[in-house]
């Protein structure tokens, strides 16, 4: 982005083509050959022909690429290479060379199969390795030359064959005699270009002669750059350690062979070349020992440098780092916005946001930079057209503003209403970032809105967040079109709102909309007015207004839908003209993943509406609690004397049940489920009878607390608990079941060594009699204890097995998408379903993944009546 | 009249709104409101169809891998006393969607034909399906080492109850256990090694394997459990074999199924398999309580089975059949991928995502997709 007329074409790479280096090409590409291991002359210099040849390019700043003549940064680096005294087969090609080698005639190089069975099947051949990969059609032609009669001897000039192994790694046989990677050389040099390709090689991007190394292309020197460390020592990279082996074996053979040494001693050092240039490629082969530092870890040479999470693919291609981001702890802030997201003002003062100067924004752009990098809202960096960047301090300031013409381009400080993209890890789904408009807030928190908490699935227990400022009109365009917290509402897993009220929220709604609820009119006006509501004319005209009244001024007076709660007495939710009939607001209908409510208001007033009004509903259900006050207790918990002896009824009766099933098991006459054995029906049928009990109390519990405590409330609004959860700290805790049994394992035959052994009764299995409130005996923490490790120890295998589920999905799938014709295409164009879910319906368009037709004929036979 | 107007949407709509279209219509109705109803349905689906470069793979990952942090390791799942264990939760779906052949709990849903279905025979029915070896039917091996010999005492009260027969057995073990004479008596079986050398240990072995020699049913089903569903009769099995099952002539072939996807395709074919993925991950999907669209499934499978043959979203199945090196690379193995590539001079043409990332180049989906054509001037 140099000036104004930047032409804005910017170049593509269209294809990447991938081949087999030939020796010519090797030396082709060269800056430098390379025939020395020594790196550094005496003054620190690196050496000619050297491994750090300034001619591969630069690492020490100061300096000038002698190729290229670029300075550190600019210059990419060049291959240099090195010439090989002997030749050496290339670690990765080895199991093509075997093959090659087996199946081609030793005298006369022709693949091994007569001619007419070669066209007979070549085309198949092909076809094969297309569908299914090489290695499937090299497997395939193996089998074709052992089924055809002519074995053992050339079908074609009739030379008997010897058989062929390879001594791992590296070492080939023939009938016990060593071949060296000469012979091997010129053999592959014999075969045909027709006859490879049965072979599944290209003779337009392969040679099977060029596996055989004869020199060494040599990595530039920016891909393996040392360190200096703080001692002034040099480190050099492990990549230069293993080529400064194989330049010194390479030497040493060098000499030795001109110096005429023994047959012996050449070979050997052969063989040490062959091993450094195995584990230059590859250290982690099977049959070798890998080569190590001087500290015994292992030396991360080519293969590793790519392999795996950490290696170059997946750590560096495919993730990419960014400037003008920034992390913290996040925490709540009900009054925001939905859409939007407090950032610190120390944050706000350090990400910026470029904007480019021109005639009509220049005297807003100097105030700004007046005021300069330590005052709010000021800028931090200037751009000249020529791309220099020039950091404004206090000295810089007059003259920068002096300077200021259009064409500059001025890093602002992050002001209200900027675009952010907000991020909580693990970004499972799209939900997990979205488009925030900025809001600059005092003290050094990331706030959000409490409903956005569930499509990032955070909380404040110290979850930290990302926050990201796109730089370019592009990325701001795209993020606030396509990814604001407004077009995420509706997700496209299931077709809902992903964006709902939580916890409190619901609590307040489901209290002002339950019948009986009213207050003074004059107190409701005051409530909307804290909510931001001053059109109250919707508010009945009378002293005392019901709940459902003052919550119907939310609604729009054109409004009508018919749903379902969770609450026993008002199940019916009917919304008529905008007035709440009946039906009490609870998790249902203000939750996120639950009921058309809200999808309803979404599809009908569009996405802004719909949030807008999800963000009222918020905060009344907040202020409904705050004005009359909202908490829970102990004595929540309470229970009466008959109800207490009620529950100790059905604890008496269980255990009586259980002792007769016990007894009927030992005299044998129990029952026997079918595909059960005894022991089992056993288990089931106690289990059953424990289970039945529990849920007993439970219900004793639900009639005898007081239906309006406030714990009472929270479990039957949906907004946080079960009638369970309050079940098991007034009542009973229950069963503690592992892995749906009740608890078996611990000592030999018995649970704990409290109990007796074979002891089947309920409370020696894990049976907690006991409430949280009344507290639990030593015994039955343990089972608690027990069970509460499991549930533990599940979740820790499971993420790690979902994760690669996922990875393994989002690789297979990622490419996938819909064509301009309706077709779902892979990348290779092939289809994959001729519409889309067989009837094209975007989900996140839908309501729940359908049409509603009732609703739009409703809806159409409502508009054409009036 | 009605019908006319309907006729207009048939042709814009897919058959199953249809179908809802004209079952939620009023029956009595004005021309004038049914055409505003046609028109405003027609409207509605237009704008809920997807957009042409929408990244429908990455939306269905999402909705499957994202609820997969929430699903329990539970494996075996009891829904009341007369159920069985099934794999159920994350192992279960990892299990359909690896396009494993081997799966930890096959099982099947036999459904019946008329009289056995209302419950005639049942438990004979049932006994007639499950694998009976010799070992259930038998009552005490003992080995002869005098006489080179096993002898088996038969159980014939079993026997009775399994309607099996002495010839029958005979003929059964002859065809079991080759190399080994059969010889009955009464309620004793005697099995004689052939070859003379039989030592000891190979009495030993041939025991062993008389055990498990099948005598009778299908082969693979270990358990059967007649179970009452809505008013009739459905035998559930563990182990499966849906072949034999089907070839059975009181078994109801048009509902018996199994919850080995490769069986569904061996048997029914590919797009029966196709289903069967999408049930099977549905059902799981289902019991543990999470909302998952079925069009996310429906695509998933859909690229399961695109080749003809159900391929697992594996390193050695879908994946491999990309036509992308680097996306192949990025995956998994990306060594064998590259040195592949190289010998065959493939050419990476950069259609799909993760190679545009890697180069920095905008993706070929969604906003990336649209591009400006212009006419060069001559």
């Amino acid at each position: 982005m140099q000036d104004d007329t930047e032409p804005y074409v910017y170049k593509k790479v269209s294809n990447v083509v991938f081949g087999v280096l030939s020796p010519k090409l090797i030396k082709k590409m060269a800056a430098a050959k390379i025939v020395t291991p020594e790196l550094y002359d005496k003054e620190g210099y690196p050496v000619d022909g050297g491994l750090m040849d300034v001619r591969l390019g630069v690492i020490d700043p100061g300096l000038r690429c002698k190729t290229c003549g670029s300075k550190l940064k600019e210059c990419t680096g060049h291959f240099g290479y090195i010439s090989l005294a002997r030749p050496v087969i290339h670690i990765s090609f080895i199991s093509v060379v075997l093959t090659l080698l087996r199946y081609t005639c030793r005298e006369c190089s022709r693949i091994l199969l007569p001619t007419a069975r070669i066209e007979q099947y070549g085309d198949r051949l092909k076809r094969l390795g297309k569908d299914k990969g090489p290695d499937v059609m090299r497997k395939k032609l193996k089998d074709l030359i052992a089924a055809s009669k002519t074995a053992g001897k050339c079908p074609h000039c009739k030379a008997k064959q010897k058989k062929i192994v390879i001594e791992k790694p590296t070492t080939f046989f023939e009938d016990d005699k060593r071949i060296s990677p000469i012979e091997i050389r010129s053999r592959l040099e014999k075969l045909n270009d027709a006859d490879i390709e049965h072979f599944g090689l290209n003779p337009t991007a392969v040679r099977p002669e060029w596996m055989v190394l004869t020199v060494l292309p040599i990595p530039p020197v920016t891909m393996r750059p040392s360190i200096t460390l703080e001692t002034g020592e040099r480190s050099e990279d492990d990549l230069t350690h293993k080529l400064g082996d194989i330049v010194r074996i390479n030497q040493r053979l060098f000499e030795n062979i001109n110096a005429g040494a023994p047959e012996i001693i050449v070979e050997d050092l052969w063989d040490l070349l062959q091993y450094h240039i195995t584990t230059f490629f590859d250290n982690e082969v099977a049959q070798l020992p890998p080569a190590r530092h001087r500290s015994g870890q292992p030396l991360k040479t080519l293969t590793e440098r790519i392999k795996s999470k950490e290696g170059r693919i997946r750590h560096n291609l495919t993730g990419k780092r960014t400037n003008f981001s920034a992390r913290t702890v996040i925490s709540p802030d009900p009054m925001l916005e939905l859409s939007e997201v407090g950032v610190p003002s120390i944050m706000a003062m350090k990400l910026t946001v470029p904007e480019r100067v021109s005639d009509w924004n220049m005297n807003y752009l100097k105030e700004f930079i007046r005021k300069g990098p330590k005052n709010y809202p000021g800028a931090n960096y200037l751009i000249r057209p020529d791309g220099k960047k020039k950091k404004l301090t206090e000295d810089t300031i007059e003259a920068s503003i002096e300077e200021l013409q259009p064409g500059y381009i001025v890093e602002r400080h992050l002001m209200d209403g900027d675009i952010a993209i907000f991020n909580r890890q693990p970004s499972l789904h799209r939900m997990s970032m979205m488009c925030h408009k900025v809001r600059v807030l005092p003290n050094k928190t990331l706030r959000l809105n409490p409903a956005v908490c569930f499509p990032y699935n955070a909380d404040f227990d110290g979850d930290e967040m990302n926050l990201h400022i796109p730089q370019t009109e592009e990325a701001r365009a795209e993020a606030e079109l396509l990814m604001l917290v407004d077009t995420q509402m509706i997700s496209p897993r299931y077709g809902l709102s992903v964006i709902g009220c939580i916890q409190d929220a619901i609590s307040g709604n489901y209290l002002l909309t339950r019948g009986g609820f009213s207050m003074p009119r004059s107190d409701a006006i005051d409530l909307l007015a804290s909510i931001g509501i001053t059109e109250v004319s919707k508010l009945p005209k009378k002293d005392s207004v019901s709940g459902k009244e003052v919550f119907s001024v939310l609604l729009p007076d054109d409004f009508s839908f018919a749903g379902r709660s969770k609450s026993r007495e008002e199940p019916e939710v009917v919304i008529k003209s905008g007035k709440l009939m009946s039906g009490v607001m609870d998790k249902n209908n203000l939750g996120e993943g639950s009921g058309l409510l809200l999808r309803n208001l979404h599809k009908k007033y569009g996405r802004h509406f719909a949030l807008d009004i999800l963000g009222k509903m918020f905060k009344l259900g907040i202020a409904v609690l705050m004005k009359r006050g909202f908490t829970t207790a102990l004595s929540d918990t309470d229970l009466p004397k008959e109800a207490k002896s009620a529950i100790r009824n059905v604890f008496d009766k269980a255990e009586q049940d259980v002792a007769e099933l016990i007894s009927q098991y030992n005299s044998g006459q129990l029952d026997i489920l079918p595909g059960r054995t005894l022991r089992e029906t056993l288990e089931l049928k106690i289990l059953e009878v424990l289970n039945k009990a529990r849920d007993e109390t439970g219900k004793i519990v639900a009639m005898n607390v007081e239906s309006y405590s406030h714990t009472i409330v929270m479990a039957i609004s949906g907004a946080r608990g079960t009638p369970l959860n309050l079940a098991q700290m007034a009542g009973c805790v229950g069963q503690q079941a592992l892995r749906g049994k009740r608890i078996e394992m611990g000592y030999a035959g018995r649970t704990l060594s409290c109990y007796q052994r074979n002891d089947l009764t309920p409370e020696a299995r894990g049976f907690i009699k006991n409430s949280f409130k009344a507290g639990l005996k030593p015994a039955e923490f343990f089972f608690q204890s027990i069970v509460g490790r499991d549930a533990l120890m599940d979740t820790a295998l499971r993420t790690p097995k979902s994760g690669y589920l996922y990875r393994r999905l989002a690789n297979a799938l990622q490419d996938l998408k819909v064509e301009y014709d309706g077709t779902v295409r892979d990348s290779g164009k092939r289809i994959v379903q001729f519409t889309y879910g067989e009837d094209s319906i975007d989900v996140s368009k839908s309501e729940g993944g359908v049409l509603n037709v009732r609703r739009v004929i409703s809806e159409a036979s409502e508009k054409a009546s009036q | 009249m009605t019908a006319n107007i309907l006729k207009e949407l048939q042709a814009i709509l897919p058959p199953g709104i249809y179908a809802a279209v004209v079952e939620a219509m009023p029956d009595k109705i004005s021309e004038a409101k049914a055409k505003a109803i046609v028109q405003d349905i027609a409207d509605e689906y237009k704008e809920m169809k997807v957009e042409a470069g929408e990244s429908v793979g990455l939306v269905a990952a999402e909705s499957i891998g994202e609820p997969g942090t929430q699903m329990t390791l539970d494996t075996f799942h009891f829904a009341g006393v007369s159920e069985m264990n099934v794999t159920m939760g994350l192992p279960r779906i990892i299990e359909i969607l690896d396009g494993r052949k081997n799966l930890t709990t096959p099982m099947m849903e036999i459904y019946l034909k008329k009289p056995y279905s209302e419950g005639q025979d049942i438990k004979k029915v049932a006994l007639m399906i499950r694998e009976t070896k010799l070992k259930d039917i038998a009552a005490e091996f003992s080995i002869n080492v005098a006489d080179n010999r096993i002898e088996v005492q038969l159980d014939t009260g079993k026997m009775k109850e399994l309607g099996i027969n002495e010839v029958a057995l005979a003929k059964a073990l002859k065809i079991g256990a080759k190399g080994v004479h059969v010889d009955i008596k009464s309620d004793m079986l005697i099995l004689k090694v052939k070859a003379k050398e039989g030592g000891v240990s190979d009495i030993f072995k041939l025991k062993e394997k008389a055990k498990e020699t099948f005598v009778k049913g299908v082969r693979g089903v270990s358990q059967v459990l007649p179970v009452k569903k809505n008013n009739e009769y459905v035998i559930l099995t563990f182990g499966s074999n849906m072949k034999k099952v089907l070839q059975i002539p009181f078994v109801d072939e048009t509902r018996t199924t199994t919850n080995d996807v490769f069986e569904i395709e061996e048997t029914l074919g590919i797009e029966a398999a196709r289903q069967a993925v999408i049930d099977e991950v549905f059902k799981v999907i289902e019991t543990q309580g999470l909302n998952v669209d079925i069009r996310h499934l429906m695509l998933v499978a859909d690229v399961m089975c695109a080749d003809g043959k159900v391929k697992g979203i594996t390193r050695y199945g879908v994946v491999r059949d990309k036509s992308s090196v680097l996306a192949r690379a990025s995956f998994e193995t990306p060594i064998k991928h590259i040195i592949n590539a190289s010998l065959y001079g493939e050419v990476d043409n950069l259609t799909s995502v993760v190679e545009n990332v890697m180069l920095n180049q905008p993706v070929p989906v969604g906003t990336g997709l649209p591009k400006l054509v212009a006419k060069n001037k001559k």
